[in-house]
């Protein structure tokens, strides 16, 4: 019996102490999660709140949206965001279409490539913008005299077309490049392809439909978020098209701003409303196509396990 | 239609749901290498019609290589793949007309199990109704007609499997094949979709091959069980045949447990054992020591104050139990009891072996 007690008693004494513990950390974290999100609001939202002021709040005249109304009838506004768009698309299109096909056929057949298409798609990373733009406009430059008198003369003029210039889709496509395979890369990661690929071609679908009908549906979320990345580098790129001579929205509005103060700011938070409103529509496109088809199912499967249901 | 389908009477159901009936499925001399090892080295097998046919044998040794030749995902380096006597070796998979299972989840993790099902379906172009029908109706047959709007991660390992059973026999395949279904789902589960998979297999009267490392998976399910070893046919026989008749010394000791005791040439191709003298079955080979191998069930065990033998373990199968004893030479043998005749063999008691006067299977003794 001697012997039993002091066992007993010894965790005994130190059980007050995990109890009260908790409780006091309880407290903490919530007061921290406080502070720091107090601070990450003041930091982000505050020199917005204050631009906005600055804008619709002018001296002497008041409250007035001039500034914006301003904006929109101003030269080029409508052109460069036109500009923009388009090669935003353009820039998602095509890299997508060069890296989806790619990616599927490196896993599937050759994975010991993946490596080097890794190496590949992240170089950019490495070369600056400005150097990137350099070596392209030397490129424009030397083309049209080297091949004066050949096809590809023509082929210089066009990529360099204004209206729409080709060489930035170039250009952003190969700055993309790094980001869309990284999140590409992450979503086939996240699904047994192999398998799959065999169990639609087993179902008696080829290549092209397994790729269209049961690959790019899996692969959704990863496609979205490479379209979310790209739209927002070309939304944000003025490097490049700058030093080239173009004008998209990003260029426009440096050009625009350096008259006059206030609608220099109103042009910034406009682009910053804008470029938010994409990207929300972007990710509402994509989540109401899922929901649209996985509501009615599970309405009609709730009936005898709903507790299944609640897990995801 | 589907009446029949769904109450479980012991009446086949209606024969749309089966191809016309089991086809004969052929490997002739299927060699595959990869790289440095072999999958398959000169495999012959054939498949009768409507049987369930299992590929057993340890892992490496090529069987699920030929079921992905059969199914198209791999291609032999020599050899065909018949399936009702023509050739499929070059058609490609989708063409195929086999309806597999994969042993990882398969499902289309974007589709419902209703639109899993009729996938192959929509592959084919038939119409958005008699597809919706078909699907009903298969996973009706499958037991789970009430999941069908479920997303596969809504849905137990089990059910995904049924699922994809139902998915592969959405399009009437000829040849059903299983790769290893059961392995990942938990003990419980695969014994009731093992009896169902042979449940709706006889009912429908389809060929299947059913690949599996698991002995008495394949014992239990299978008309006929083809033992595969380092990419080669060993033994293809009927569960029963396997167990009782195995034709080699590896067959005899992947199937059921084996047991070695030394045995020593005699006069007239007999052989002694445990002091007995009995013929061989099968062949005997031709030169060194050899051993016999022998069934736990097929070994009695008597408690004996003078015996040479000792019990050194006891392990508890329920009605019986299996006693491990050590021969005076050292080599251990297995020995089936009922668990009551077992309680006067307590571990470290002495016994006395005898085997019963039956022909032994002999092999080369192993160097220990």
């Amino acid at each position: 019996m001697a012997a039993l007690t002091p066992p007993a008693t010894g965790p005994s004494t130190p059980t007050p102490s995990p109890t009260a513990a908790p409780v006091r950390r309880r407290g903490r974290p919530r007061l921290w999660r406080g502070l720091v999100g107090l601070v990450a609001v003041v930091y982000f939202l505050g020199p917005m709140a204050a631009s906005v002021l600055f804008t619709v709040d002018v001296p002497n005249e008041g409250f007035t949206l001039s500034s914006y109304s301003g904006i929109f009838g101003a030269e080029g506004f409508w052109s460069s965001l036109r500009l923009t768009l388009e090669l935003a698309a353009a820039t998602i299109a095509a890299t997508m279409l060069l890296l989806v096909p790619a990616l599927i056929a490196v896993r599937l057949t050759a994975p010991r490539l993946r490596v080097l298409v890794e190496v590949l798609c992240s170089l950019p990373l490495v070369v600056p913008a400005v150097a990137l733009t350099a070596g392209i406009s030397s490129v424009l430059r030397w083309g049209p005299d080297d091949f004066a008198g050949t096809p590809l003369f023509q082929t210089f003029n066009a990529i360099q077309n204004p209206g729409f210039p080709v060489v930035l889709l170039l250009a952003y496509v190969l700055m993309a490049l790094p980001l869309a395979y990284r999140t590409l890369d992450a979503g086939l990661r996240a699904l047994d392809l192999e398998t799959l690929v065999e169990a639609s071609r087993n179902c008696g679908a080829g290549w092209p439909r397994t790729v269209v009908h049961v690959v790019l549906p899996n692969l959704r979320g990863a496609l979205l978020n490479t379209a979310f990345l790209t739209l927002a580098l070309v939304l944000g790129e003025y490097t490049v098209a700058s030093i080239l001579g173009y004008q998209p929205f990003a260029v426009w509005i440096v050009s625009l701003g350096g008259s006059n103060a206030q609608v220099s700011v109103s042009v910034s938070v406009l682009s910053l409303v804008l470029t938010w409103v994409l990207l929300l529509l972007l990710a509402a496109a994509g989540r109401g196509r899922s929901q649209r088809t996985a509501r009615p199912n599970r309405r009609a499967a709730a009936a005898p396990t709903d507790a299944a249901l609640e897990k995801p | 239609m589907t009446a029949t389908t769904t109450d479980r009477t012991p009446t086949p159901p209606p024969p749309p749901l089966a191809a016309d009936a089991g086809a004969t499925v052929e490997f002739r001399g299927l060699h595959r290498r990869f790289g440095a090892t072999v999958a398959l080295e000169g495999l012959d097998l054939a498949a009768r019609p409507g049987e369930l046919l299992a590929l057993l044998g340890p892992s490496g040794c090529g069987k699920t290589t030929a079921l992905r030749m059969l199914a198209g995902f791999e291609h032999p380096d020599a050899g065909e793949v018949l399936v009702d006597g023509a050739d499929i070796t070059k058609v490609p998979a989708h063409r195929r007309g086999t309806g597999m299972v994969f042993q990882s989840y398969s499902l289309f993790p974007h589709l419902t199990a209703a639109e899993n099902v009729a996938f192959g379906l929509r592959m084919r172009g038939t119409g958005r109704g008699e597809r919706q029908r078909r699907a009903a109706e298969l996973l009706e047959l499958v037991g789970l007609g009430q999941l069908a709007g479920r997303f596969p991660h809504e849905m137990s390992g089990g059910q995904q499997q049924r699922v994809a059973l139902a998915r592969a026999l959405a399009l009437q395949p000829r040849v059903l094949l299983l790769d290893e279904p059961l392995s990942a789902l938990d003990a419980k589960v695969r014994l009731t979709l093992r009896e169902e998979i042979r449940r709706l297999q006889q009912d429908l009267g389809i060929t299947t091959l059913f690949v599996t490392h698991d002995q008495e998976e394949a014992l239990s399910m299978a008309d006929r069980v083809a033992v595969l070893r380092a990419g080669r046919l060993e033994q293809v026989a009927e569960p029963a045949e396997l167990y009782a008749r195995p034709a080699t010394a590896f067959v005899a000791e992947f199937v059921g447990t084996m047991s070695r005791i030394p045995a020593v040439r005699a006069a007239d191709g007999l052989v002694e054992v445990l002091g007995r003298r009995l013929p061989a079955a099968g062949e005997v080979p031709a030169q060194g020591e050899l051993d016999a191998l022998v069934r736990p069930e097929a070994v009695q065990v008597a408690a004996d104050p003078q015996g040479a033998a000792t019990v050194v373990a006891a392990s508890f199968l329920g009605a019986i139990t299996r006693l491990t004893v050590r021969l005076p030479d050292g080599a251990e043998a297995k020995a089936d009891l009922p668990t009551e005749a077992a309680a006067a063999l307590p571990v470290g008691s002495p016994a006395t072996l005898t085997l019963p006067d039956r022909p032994v299977l002999l092999d080369h003794r192993r160097p220990s």
